[in-house]
């Protein structure tokens, strides 16, 4: 038995992995859950949105690249950020005035617009397919650990080794930035208000003079950012492919509705036990269980609940139980 | 423009797209597409019963295809003898244990009174129920799994003709619809939008990932047929003599000649689904349908009981789907578990139920025949139109390869834009619902 | 122009009853807000309103009763341009909104406060009132100030998610909202409904305060009695049409009106 280890090695396969995730699906189901606040629709292109996102920040990324251009450690990625969330902010709304504005004015029924969300899915998929192609890319050129698992062992003493990748520090420190940035918006500035009240009550804000369009357009914008960092955050984390970001929807869908469709609050909350649940299940707890317990009890098996390449299931075994027990979400959402 | 003009006008619109497709490319490829688009054509109907009939937004028609896939595996496949002695009981036993512990737990939630230890028992069940579970399972699905990995490592199937297929490839995807149905509906559309792409999710993993059961990703091939095959036909001189006597190569007409029969029991099929639909449309069952698509809260008023209609259509929906994926991979002849992609077999089929004309069986018909045959045609004239586009750019240019590289994503463009296109100036479709 | 007006308004069942009314008009100049021989109703469907008008003077509390499916919501709504008009006009102070949108016409100084969710309820009390002055640029601290004068209590709670406060309280909230904008007119659809008696009356007295500092204000009641004896100018409607007209207090004791609509 050797707890210091455990906890260490807990840290290393479990904590740090999933708490990066974990922000990464936050971030997304941010996005999801504005959308539905403010439009009333569950937007399936939100998948191919990041994608798109990420797609514009790694073009730019490379135009950096072949100018000589670095953010030294950090990755360049983050100094193109700002301009693939402008190109995807005009892509959105440029959706939003070609496609979704149309049926909003008919006041459409919320499943068309899913409906029509699937047709803007199809055609971003498209979209980045056609420009970037489906292969899988590297685009973190950062220095790639905060601290290596061989430094903390020598620091340490330790048998287990802790690692912190670059990117999974960057991914938690951009993700509380945008999100203190987010809630500070929405809760002091006059036009988030406006948005809040606008999701809250869509006919009294229209009475109070709140203009519908403004506030679709600002949602927009700041779905776009969010999706856009979302997507680059879980491209540096990992790797970006197209496909890979089209089946993200189901743990970032799950999340918002855990969380309660329509609460920002939740959406982070939701995306963090979506993270955790998805680690904790598909990690193979051999490692952590023979430190932590004794000796005579050690395991032979991985101690793996499920293969990783059911990581679906999890959320979607989380959702279940929230749709059964608690539709509305933990944190009450508007839906019911 | 009645419906009595337009859905003779597009059908025939359709059969001279065939025939053109066969004169100009080869009656081998109109017919490969005639065939897809039959089975298209009935995972259409299939959808449209759930969203035409009664407005239920499924986004997972690929999980259900997939099982009627699996379905004909297990179905037709020989048993593999040697993998069931190894521990095809065991596995049998473990579902078992698993099934039973869930019916423990929802019984006890059922059961036992509000608060705490209910819920703690429940887990306790659940929780005791999954290690007998694995530890059942386990072994036994490595051991089947040994059995020579490379050929087949896994239990086979029942041997049974491939026709049985059908209709038990529907059952599978019945009992999925349930477990769904019984979850989701009820709630708000997007939750049923999310939990069928949730499944379809999962039942594409557990068929790339349980070998034992489906190969996983090494691929079923080899299916029985319910036709001959092209080369006992070459081999056969009466075939070959009337092959002759017709003026085509024989090898050529043994391909024409399974295709064709193909097409005949396709052709069958689908008559007998969309007669049943149609029945099932005009029926007083199918009125109620509509009014409760129509207005739920005025039929629950009058005693409908919706979510229980809901499940009825969305089992009976799903079913069609899976007896349309059970023909399509008795058609490959192979079981290719990574070739379900949702793009492909979950919105190509809503697409094809827009563009036909939702609540309309003849409608969902047509857009299975035209968006199939688009799907497949986009390809060749994306990559006709980029080397149109790029002939003034220099040879080898990177934009040249990457434009015409690009050509064969035009397929979701084109899906997307004509989705887009007929949802906001034709939101009916192109036959309409009456 | 109040003038030429003022004969149109006796184009009803009892006519008798609108010489006291339009006695009283004169004098007061252009009326503060009239729906001006209003016909229409929603949609394709009927016609709702049929020539019915509805004015209100300056600093006047104007309160339009009757029966069920009277058309007295539709009214209302029809003068806040919720409804199309097929003939008649409606005009703020003599400038005519009739083809103005209900925002533009909170934008030209008309506030309404519906009867159901007429809040923010995921929203505190004071960003409620923040945002019934949306429309304005300028310092709103006064008018919050005067608002939380008029209702203490929202002072108190002016914290507080408003979803949480109680019903009454909820009432102040949404008039509070309204009056955010510095409205000439504050229209109220139903302010007492489903509120206890003492409450209506605590409601009544406020809405009173309200109409002292100059504001006019036109409301719906279902509670008659008590609405008519704060108006300064009743309308009883009766199927789209008006029926009769005269002040709160002529009307309560006008023996017709007492039959017919306040139950003898």
């Amino acid at each position: 038995m050797d707890a210091l280890n455990a906890l260490v090695a807990l840290a290393n396969f479990v904590v740090i992995p999933a708490t990066a995730y974990g922000a990464q699906l936050s971030l997304g189901a941010l996005g999801v859950t504005l959308i539905y606040g403010i439009l009333r629709f569950s937007n399936f292109a939100h998948g191919d949105t990041m994608a798109f996102g990420t797609m514009a920040t790694i073009l730019f990324t490379w135009v950096l690249q072949g100018a000589g251009i670095s953010f030294g450690p950090l990755p360049t990625a983050l100094l193109a950020l700002p301009v693939g969330i402008a190109i995807t902010a005009l892509y959105v709304l440029a959706t939003d005035r070609v496609v979704y504005r149309f049926y909003r004015k008919q006041r459409a029924a919320p499943v068309i617009l899913v409906i029509v969300s699937m047709g803007v899915m199809f055609v971003t998929n498209g979209v980045v397919r056609f420009i970037i192609g489906v292969d899988d890319r590297n685009f973190d050129d950062g220095t790639r650990f905060l601290i290596s698992a061989r430094d903390f062992r020598n620091w340490t003493g330790l048998d287990e080794g802790l690692a912190l990748r670059s990117s999974q520090a960057i991914t938690v420190v951009t993700a509380v930035l945008v999100v203190a940035l987010l809630f500070w918006f929405l809760t002091c500035t006059r036009t988030g208000k406006s948005m809040r009240a606008f999701s809250d009550n869509e006919d009294l804000a229209l009475l109070s003079g709140i203009n519908p369009e403004r506030v679709v357009a600002i949602t927009w914008i700041i779905v776009a950012a969010l999706a856009t960092v979302a997507g680059v955050l879980y491209g540096l984390d990992k790797s970006f492919k197209p496909f890979t970001y089209f089946q993200l929807l189901l743990p970032i869908f799950a999340a918002a509705i855990v969380g309660g469709l329509g609460s920002p609050l939740g959406a982070i909350a939701g995306g963090f036990i979506i993270a955790y649940s998805e680690v904790a299940v598909t990690y193979a707890w051999k490692k952590v269980a023979n430190y932590a317990l004794p000796e005579r009890f050690e395991i032979d098996g991985l101690g793996q609940l499920l293969s990783t390449d059911y990581k679906f299931a999890v959320s979607f075994a989380i959702l279940v139980i929230v749709l059964l027990f608690r539709p509305t979400g933990l944190f009450r959402g508007k839906s019911v | 423009m009645s419906n009595s003009v337009r859905a003779p006008l597009f059908f025939g619109v359709v059969v001279v797209l065939f025939l053109l497709t066969g004169v100009m490319q080869s009656w081998n490829v109109a017919l490969g597409v005639l065939n897809m688009g039959l089975i298209s054509a009935i995972m259409a109907l299939g959808v449209n019963m759930q969203w035409g009939y009664a407005g239920l937004f499924n986004v997972g028609v690929m999980g259900f295809v997939a099982l009627g896939g699996l379905g004909a595996v297990v179905v037709s496949m020989p048993p593999v003898d040697e993998a069931w002695a190894a521990g095809g009981l065991r596995v049998l036993a473990a579902l078992v244990v698993g099934a039973l512990a869930i019916v423990a737990a929802v019984q006890t939630w059922k059961r036992m009174p509000h608060g705490w230890a209910r819920s703690l028992s429940m887990i306790a069940i659940l929780l005791v129920g999954f290690i007998a579970f694995r530890w059942t399972f386990d072994v036994a699905v490595e051991a089947i799994e040994d059995v020579d990995p490379s050929a087949t490592g896994y239990l086979g199937g029942l041997g049974l003709p491939v026709l049985v297929a059908w209709p038990i490839g529907g059952l599978l995807a019945a009992g999925a619809a349930w477990i769904v149905g019984k979850t989701a509906l009820g709630l708000r559309s997007d939750y049923l939008a999310i939990a069928t792409l949730g499944i379809a999710e999962i039942i594409i993993a557990v068929m790339k990932n349980e070998d034992w059961l489906s190969r996983g990703v090494k691929n079923v091939i080899g299916l029985p047929r319910p036709v001959p095959y092209e080369v006992d036909l070459q081999n056969s001189q009466a075939f070959v003599d009337r092959a002759q006597g017709l003026g085509i190569d024989p090898v050529t007409a043994s391909s024409l000649a399974v295709k064709l029969a193909y097409t005949g029991l396709f052709t069958v099929v689908l008559l007998v689904v969309l007669w049943l639909a149609q029945a099932a449309l005009a029926s007083p069952w199918g009125r109620m349908m509509r009014a409760i698509r129509d207005n739920e809260v005025a039929a629950e008023a009058m005693g409908k009981d919706v979510t229980k209609r809901h499940l009825q259509i969305f089992i009976i929906g799903s079913a069609v789907c899976g007896l349309a994926g059970a023909m399509m991979t008795t058609l490959d002849g192979q079981l290719v578990t990574s070739a379900y992609q949702p793009l492909r077999f979950t919105f190509l089929v809503w697409v094809m139920v827009i563009v036909g004309g939702s609540g309309n069986n003849w409608g969902a018909v047509l857009g299975g025949f035209l968006i199939w045959f688009l799907w497949v045609q986009v390809e060749p004239l994306g990559l006709w139109l980029m080397s149109v586009i790029t002939s003034g750019l220099p040879e080898g240019s990177g934009l040249r390869s990457h434009l015409i590289a690009g050509a064969a994503h035009m397929r979701l463009l084109t899906m997307g834009i004509v989705l887009l296109v007929v949802l906001r100036f034709s939101p009916r479709g192109l036959i309409p619902e009456r | 122009m109040a003038q030429t007006f003022a004969p149109e308004t006796p184009r009803t069942v009892a006519a008798d009853h609108v010489g006291a009314a339009s006695a009283e008009a004169p004098g007061a100049g252009i009326p503060a807000l009239i729906g001006d021989a209003m016909t229409g109703g929603y949609g394709g469907g009927g016609d709702i309103l049929n020539g019915c008008t509805i004015s209100i003077d300056p600093g006047q509390i104007a309160v339009i009763v009757g029966p069920n499916g009277a058309g007295k919501s539709t009214a209302m709504k029809a003068v806040f341009g919720m409804l199309s008009l097929r003939k008649g006009a409606v005009r703020l102070a003599g400038r005519d909104i009739t083809a103005l949108t209900p925002q533009a016409r909170v934008a030209q100084g008309m506030a309404f406060v519906p009867q159901t969710h007429n809040i923010f309820t995921s929203m505190t009390v004071e960003e409620n009132l923040e945002m019934g002055a949306f429309l304005r640029r300028d310092d709103i601290a006064d008018t919050m100030a005067q608002v939380y004068d008029l209702f203490p209590i929202l002072r108190d709670k002016r914290r507080q998610p408003a979803g949480e406060l109680s019903g009454g309280q909820r009432q102040q909230v949404a008039v509070g909202r309204a009056l955010m904008t510095r409205p000439t007119v504050l229209m109220l659809d139903e302010p007492t409904a489903g509120v206890s008696p003492i409450v209506m009356d605590e409601l009544f007295d406020r809405i009173i305060e309200v109409a002292r500092t100059g504001i006019s204000i036109l409301m719906v009641e279902q509670n008659a009695r008590q609405a008519l004896e704060i108006a300064d100018r009743g309308y009883v409607l009766v199927q789209g049409r008006n029926a009769f007209t005269d002040t709160g207090r002529a009307l309560l004791n006008d023996p017709d009106v007492r039959r017919s609509f306040l139950g003898g």
